[in-house]
């Protein structure tokens, strides 16, 4: 009796239980991706968090040479004085010797204004230089003491498994001596 | 099924509805197990109990943790200092993620020596491998937890490999901290996860053994059961065995527990997390420094992620990538050797993990990451095919009832 042909509803009327069930199944995927979506964009930063994301800092007490440490979005950035000689060297550098060629004069507003993440591109970690006797690298800039990665006075990649230069954040002067990042 | 042994009317009346004590009896009373196992098969069963004493110490101190940047790590302190017996509950649970690596790393070697992971006994292999993936994760979110240096920086590097992933890279890092850096909502959800992955850690397990008992267990000579003569029942033989390994084995735990706790971990972990300072030397937990060495090893950011994680996927096709026909090393002369040069090879991957990356260490990490990869994708399959082994014996009863006229004469 079960294999009778009447009783198999594949051999009845096969084509339109396929489209049936083809349909069925999609439509179900496709709620259940929708329906997914709010879970996956419930742990990407909400709005409080993004909220938090300009920094004013006043730069009238930073002298040449010396170096400071703002927080932006819970990260450093480090904002370096830099004296005549480290923009020449930093202008100085051709950009085939570059992992991530860029001039130092689009990395910076004011070229005695190096302003960049202090982040590094590689895993993360914080490169030292921003402190007189810290390990500036081989390039007079900073140094990831993680895996070794080398940046130059323009925050460009030089050495190391960093694949990108160090971040040029968003910011403006609002006056001579004061940027708000973000 | 077979019924119950037992006479008690109520056991049977219990049994004939839900067939517990049935059950207990086929899988482990009665269970049949080969005769020859020695103590490399103690392992299973003690990494079962450090399962439980993780999970049952794991619920205790999330009574007291609370995982908010502002308090964790003086919560945890509070946990040693104040709580009664937190001190122990946390030492035991820091020692017991060690003890657990250690007990998995010997138990996953064992299979290699052995080849358990050989047909019939894939699937059972790569069960274990996803446990072991997802132990990773497990421990990885709970050192994140107490909030130190290491905590937070080790939390910083490790969410950062997904950067290496073109184009949605940084999306998924921000998606994974839900903020721009590991802050708050990190450390409230690594917590999350890590009270969570246990519990599938535990139905993972349930499936392994549930794999386990369809073809029983290898056996150090590697040829299959053949007669009932080559097995005996699983108790009271293997549960006292069992006993036994699980007594000198938490002798060794208790001596971290009680002696040396912190013995496993960094000092700078007890520096509470500042988001401004990276220590000058960040090493990841001891279990993870192979793979952490393999990641140093390559000098590109995308291909180091790559490969690292290769050398933990690979172990998933070691069944198709082991060409022998022959289960036991016992039995292959030339694969035995390099075996033990494969175990010393991830010892000394574990070493340079901990070390600099500069100098010599550069050229002793690669060449360590080359015979890592080569044993798997070239001495395997290749050995496998050329070796001659020797022979196998007949049949475990044999060899069994040999070695005790030998012991007797
Ligand atoms: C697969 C088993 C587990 C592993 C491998 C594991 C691993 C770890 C590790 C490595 C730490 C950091 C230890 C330290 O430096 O203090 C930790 C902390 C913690 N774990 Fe687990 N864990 C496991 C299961 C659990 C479970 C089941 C729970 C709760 C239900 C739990 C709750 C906690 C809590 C509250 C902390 C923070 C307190 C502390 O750091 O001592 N764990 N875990
Ligand atoms: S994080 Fe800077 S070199 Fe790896």
């Amino acid at each position: 009796m079960a294999n009778t042909p009447g009783n198999n509803p594949d051999d009845l009327d096969g084509d339109r239980r396929d489209f049936l069930l083809i349909s069925t199944t999609t439509l179900g995927l496709a709620g259940v991706t929708m329906a997914a979506w709010p879970f996956i964009h419930s742990i990407n930063p909400a709005k409080d968090v993004l909220a938090l994301s300009s920094t004013e800092v006043d730069l009238s007490t930073v002298e040449v040479g010396m170096a400071i440490t703002a927080m932006w979005r819970g990260k450093p950035v480090f904002i370096r004085h830099r004296s005549a000689a480290e923009i020449e060297s930093a202008r100085a550098v051709s950009l085939d010797e570059l992992r991530d060629p860029q001039n130092d004069a689009d990395r910076v507003q004011k070229p005695e204004w190096l302003i960049a993440v202090g982040v590094c591109t590689h895993l993360g970690c914080i490169p030292s230089g921003q402190s007189l006797g810290d390990n500036k690298g081989d390039f007079g800039g900073w140094y990831c003491p993680c895996h070794g990665s080398h940046y130059d006075a323009s925050g460009r990649i030089r050495k190391g498994p960093a694949p990108f230069n160090l971040k040029v954040p968003p910011y403006a002067f609002t006056d001579d001596t004061t940027i708000v990042i973000g | 099924m077979k019924r119950t042994q037992s006479n008690n009317r109520l056991i049977q009346w219990i049994d004939e509805r839900l067939p517990v004590f049935s059950y207990a009896d086929h899988n482990v009373l009665a269970y049949p197990t080969p005769k020859n196992l020695n103590y490399w098969w103690n392992y299973g069963s003690i990494a079962g109990i450090v399962l439980v004493i993780m999970i049952v110490t794991g619920i205790f101190l999330a009574m007291n943790y609370q995982p908010h940047t502002d308090v964790a790590f003086a919560s945890v302190e509070r946990i040693v200092r104040d709580v009664n017996y937190g001190w122990l509950l946390r030492y035991l649970h820091m020692n017991g993620a060690s003890m657990f690596f250690i007990v998995v790393y010997i138990h996953m070697f064992r299979g290699i020596y052995f080849g358990s992971y050989k047909a019939p006994r894939e699937i059972l292999w790569m069960v274990g491998v996803t446990i072991y993936v997802v132990m990773m994760a497990t421990a990885f979110m709970g050192y994140v937890l107490p909030w130190g240096q290491m905590s937070f920086w080790g939390a910083t590097v490790i969410t950062n490999l997904f950067s290496a992933i073109p184009i949605i890279g940084d999306y998924i890092v921000t998606w994974v901290w839900g903020g721009f850096s590991v802050d708050v909502p990190t450390i409230n959800r690594f917590f999350v996860w890590h009270y969570l992955l246990p519990a599938i850690i535990l139905g993972l397990v349930i499936v392994h053994l549930w794999a386990l008992h369809v073809h029983k267990s290898s056996n150090p000579l590697g040829i299959d059961i053949k007669t009932p003569q080559d097995m005996m029942p699983f108790h009271p033989y293997y549960t006292i065995k069992d006993l036994y390994g699980l007594g000198l084995f938490m002798i060794f735990f208790m001596y971290f527990v009680f002696f040396q706790p912190n013995f496993f971990g960094e000092a700078d972990n007890y520096i509470p997390a500042n988001p401004m300072v990276t220590p000058p030397h960040i090493v990841p937990e001891w279990y993870f420094l192979p793979f952490y060495a393999i990641l140093r090893a390559i000098p590109d950011k995308l291909g180091g992620v790559v490969v690292m994680f290769a050398g933990v996927l690979i172990l998933y096709v070691l069944p198709w990538l082991d060409t022998s026909k022959v289960r036991s090393a016992t039995f292959r002369p030339i694969y035995k050797q390099l075996f033990w040069l494969f175990v010393a090879n991830c010892l000394f991957l574990g070493w340079l993990g901990g070390k600099p990356t500069e100098g010599v260490y550069v050229i002793m990490t690669r060449l360590a990451t080359g015979y890592y990869f080569a044993f798997f994708l070239v001495l395997m399959p290749l050995v496998g095919r050329l070796e001659k082994t020797k022979p196998l014996p007949n049949s475990i009863y044999e060899e069994v009832a040999k070695k005790c006229r030998a012991k007797e004469d």
